[in-house]
């Protein structure tokens, strides 16, 4: 027998991929899934492929779903991979969203507060039943409308802050750290932990924001406001030297209010803890807030003793798109590695067993 | 308002920087060995090619730059074509551009922790593969070197030794010449011949 | 490929990146952080080393590129089709042929030459990671040379197994000065780092690190006096060429127990048995 070398071989990679992309089709009967229909109809994962492939583009998340069968991270893989492809023409201005063209605004911890309790789009208070007569279903009926109220909508935490009661940030200093430009110097400041938790994994993000209210970090938080609705973006184009609106942005805004006990030299105050997020994510926004919470533990001086708390981990482990490369970069052949240990356990093996009949002679 | 100066900057942005690069790169893995860059680069006054041609492969927004004033008729053309920005002390560039070297010791060096902060150097020289001899030796080189220049300064064997004596912070050299160039990586050893 | 630029990055990321890597060959061993971006491979998939290649990659390149010493693992495959695709260069599977290398666990068995560049891809720069795993301490430990944790390892090792129990990612000391992973390479090939004429280049995409060994310099295994650093290999002789002296990977070839050996250096490999080298299961090319 004349022994053959293995060939990975190109055409086993072309068949590989023809077949995914057949599968992905599904069948040729039912009508093929057109981005437009995600990009209408499955608007949270357009969303959440937004924020976590970190470009506003929902017609090109819609697309990149499409192409990731629905996987949500490898949709928002395509995004980044994409993004990362993109000459930067320029920096926007802060959003203002205390300007937001308010959809929805809710406070836990006021009965009501200026601007009213705005509940939005929301299936918050549906029961969780699955409905058969979805599929029949057409046109939903035809939601009430009312004007906006005029009314200005002040940010709880400014509410709070002006009685100081809300210990307030500490000015950050010079612009803010931009992760995917720079890489970062740990310890982060708080601009790049938020940097980081905003491109963070939804379920990472979720689970850490858990962990604090079970006890590993937790500093007691109430929902002080989340907001939803389209915030205007502005740049000043060097040729203008003034700010013009480029377009507008849906985002979800979270200010936690938090316990401080304060410290021998302050009193005790409110803590926030800020999360952001793209489009309609109380969820994703909200378990952004407490884990920025936690990781401030450190700037006040609270014990780190939690993994929720400590930066180096949370944001080490947080970006989704990093942690599946790794993972299933196991599948990768490793055959030399595992050669070497192979022979380092032979090794051992015969060493021991060498070790074992002198020990049986004497 | 930033108006075009009338010099233009590569005729192909993208081939010709990565051969000045590869040039470059070659220079500080082999200390003291020369290459030819820039073929027909338009540099202005009072820039040399070699000189012009580095800024252009390595210097952008992203890199602070210090331009001795001496150079100065050249800003205008730097600022245009690497988009650099301009800084107006030497401790705060990651780059400077010189033709009298500046004392190393008032440069960003680095920490212990992050000695890739140290500035680098894009030093014109008036001669480069004559002049002063050297002796160099250490990574990169399979044995001790020779290597010439005019224009390093009377002190320049004893700032290097200063620089290298804090290894790994410290200062790299890159040296242009007409069309040719040349570096010092700061784990270089030097001595005079 | 059209819209996207030559060899896929855009100009100022290049230059981040080419700026890293000077500063990685001033400071020899020494890991540079830098912005790594997303390319369109996985991480852990060598996008460290994707990097650096479109980084230094010319028009008058000629790359090659291997997985596990092999030209036609699927990785190896799916790189060398990217630069073909986005870099228009040309490739090849011949070691000698190569101007630029990329490379995932192997160092080629051919004797690389001062104008060649080899890039390695790394999943896990930081040496000492499996002793401490806070980067933000372990650059604390880079910056002091406090290395006696890892000597202490390799003692323990010593101790309990009478040999040093690492047998790939062997680390290094690299100048003098810097303990560096020479990334999944077995340890077989560790002696290969030691005074190369071709430069190397270290990528680590994920953990945004690049590093770097100039031609000629020192690199040493850890060891001690009494228990110096050995490189292994299997016993035995490629089955197909004959060799002695390479690295050779394992092939099971039944369900009792039978197996052979085969170099894992493909190119290497075939030159031999193109010589008129002959193993035991090979016919002469």
């Amino acid at each position: 027998m004349a022994y053959v070398a293995v060939k990975g071989g190109e055409q086993a990679i072309a068949a590989a991929h023809a077949w995914r992309a057949e599968a992905r089709r599904g069948d040729p009967a039912v009508s093929k899934l057109e981005p437009a229909q995600i990009e209408g109809q499955l608007g949270r994962a357009v969303e959440r492929v937004m924020a976590e492939g970190s470009l506003y583009d929902r017609g090109l998340a819609a697309l990149a779903i499409a192409q990731a069968e629905g996987d949500l991270i490898e949709a928002a893989f395509l995004l980044r991979a994409y993004r990362t492809t993109l000459p930067r023409f320029g920096v926007s201005l802060p959003l203002d969203t205390t300007a937001m063209a308010i959809q929805r605004r809710i406070s836990a911890v006021f009965k009501d507060l200026p601007g009213g309790q705005v509940l939005g789009p929301t299936t918050d208070y549906t029961h969780r039943l699955i409905d058969f007569a979805l599929p029949a279903q057409d046109l939903p009926p035809a939601a009430p409308m009312a004007e906006p109220d005029p009314a200005p909508m002040p940010r709880v935490a400014d509410l709070l802050a002006a009685e100081g009661l809300i210990r307030p940030d500490p000015a950050d200093a010079g612009e803010p750290a931009d992760l995917t430009r720079a890489p970062p110097a740990l310890p982060l400041p708080r601009a790049a932990r938020l940097q980081g938790l905003a491109r963070g994994d939804e379920g990472f993000l979720l689970g850490m924001g858990y962990s604090t209210q079970r006890g590993y970090g937790g500093s007691h938080p109430f929902a002080g406001e989340i907001r939803m609705g389209a915030v205007s973006v502005e740049i000043i184009p060097d040729e203008l030297g003034f700010a013009i609106d480029i377009g507008d942005v849906v985002l979800t805004e979270c200010q936690m209010v938090n316990q401080f006990h304060g410290t021998k030299t302050e009193p005790a105050r409110f803590t926030t803890g800020y999360g952001l997020a793209f489009g309609q994510a109380d969820r994703r926004a909200m378990s952004m807030a407490l884990v920025d919470r936690a990781l401030q533990a450190g700037d006040l001086g609270e014990d780190v003793t939690a993994p929720a708390q400590d930066a180096e981990f949370v944001l080490s482990h947080a970006d989704n798109i990093e942690a599946t490369g790794f993972v299933e970069h196991l599948k990768l052949p490793h055959y030399v590695d595992f050669q070497s240990e192979i022979e380092a356990v032979r090794r051992l093996h015969a060493q021991a067993r060498a070790h074992a009949e002198a020990e049986a002679a004497e | 308002m930033m108006l075009a100066p009338d010099l233009p900057g590569f005729a192909d942005p993208v081939a010709d920087a990565q051969a000045t690069f590869r040039a470059v790169l070659d220079a500080m893995a082999r200390p003291g060995t020369i290459h030819a860059v820039a073929p027909g680069l338009d540099a202005p006054a009072p820039l040399d090619p070699a000189t012009a041609a580095l800024l252009l492969t390595l210097v952008d927004p992203d890199t602070p730059l210090w331009v001795e004033p001496a150079l100065a008729p050249a800003r205008d053309w730097i600022a245009f074509h690497c988009g650099a920005l301009l800084v107006a002390v030497p401790e705060a560039a990651s780059f400077l551009l010189a033709t009298v070297l500046p004392p190393l010791d008032t440069l960003r060096r680095g920490s212990d922790e992050a000695p890739e902060e140290g500035a680098s150097v894009i030093l014109q020289l008036s001669a480069l593969g004559e002049g002063t001899r050297f002796r160099l030796d250490g990574p990169g080189l399979a044995a001790p070197a020779s290597f010439a220049a005019a224009g390093l300064g009377a002190g320049f064997v004893a700032a290097w030794h200063a620089n290298r004596a804090g290894f790994p912070r410290g200062v790299d050299l890159l040296l242009g010449c007409d069309t040719r160039i040349a570096a010092l990586p700061r784990s270089v050893a030097v001595d005079q011949i | 490929m059209n819209g996207y630029n030559f060899a896929y990055l855009d100009e100022q990321t290049k230059r981040m990146i080419r700026r890293a890597i000077l500063k990685a060959i001033a400071i020899p061993g020494h890991q540079v952080p830098f912005a790594s971006r997303e390319m369109p491979l996985p991480y852990g998939w060598g996008t460290g080393g994707i990097q650096v290649t479109a980084s230094i990659l010319g028009s008058h390149d000629v790359l090659k590129v291997i997985d596990q010493g092999a030209d036609d693992t699927t990785n190896a495959v799916s790189i060398r089709r990217f630069f073909a695709r986005t870099a228009g260069v040309r490739t090849t599977t011949r070691t000698e042929d190569a101007t630029v290398i990329q490379t995932r666990h192997r160092i080629p068995e051919t004797t690389l030459t001062a104008r060649q560049i080899l890039v390695y891809q790394v999943p896990q720069p930081e040496p000492l990671y499996r002793l401490e795993p806070s980067r933000a301490e372990g650059r604390r430990m880079h910056g002091l040379a406090e290395y006696g944790a890892m000597h202490v390892k390799l003692y323990e090792d010593i101790a309990r197994y009478g040999q040093v129990a690492i047998s790939y990612d062997y680390p290094v000391m690299v100048n003098h000065r810097y303990l560096t992973s020479p990334s999944p390479i077995p340890a077989f090939d560790n002696p290969k780092l030691h005074r190369m004429p071709a430069l190397q280049l270290f990528g680590a995409g994920r953990e945004k690190r690049i590093y770097a060994i100039p031609p000629y310099t020192d690199v040493r295994s850890l060891d001690f006096e009494d228990h110096p650093f050995r490189p292994h290999r299997a016993q035995a002789a490629c089955a197909l060429c004959g060799a002695r002296g390479s690295y050779l990977d394992e092939v099971i070839i039944d369900d009792r127990g039978g197996r052979m050996f085969v170099c894992s250096d493909t190119d290497y490999c075939a030159g031999r048995r193109a010589a008129g080298h002959v193993g035991t299961e090979g016919a002469a090319a």
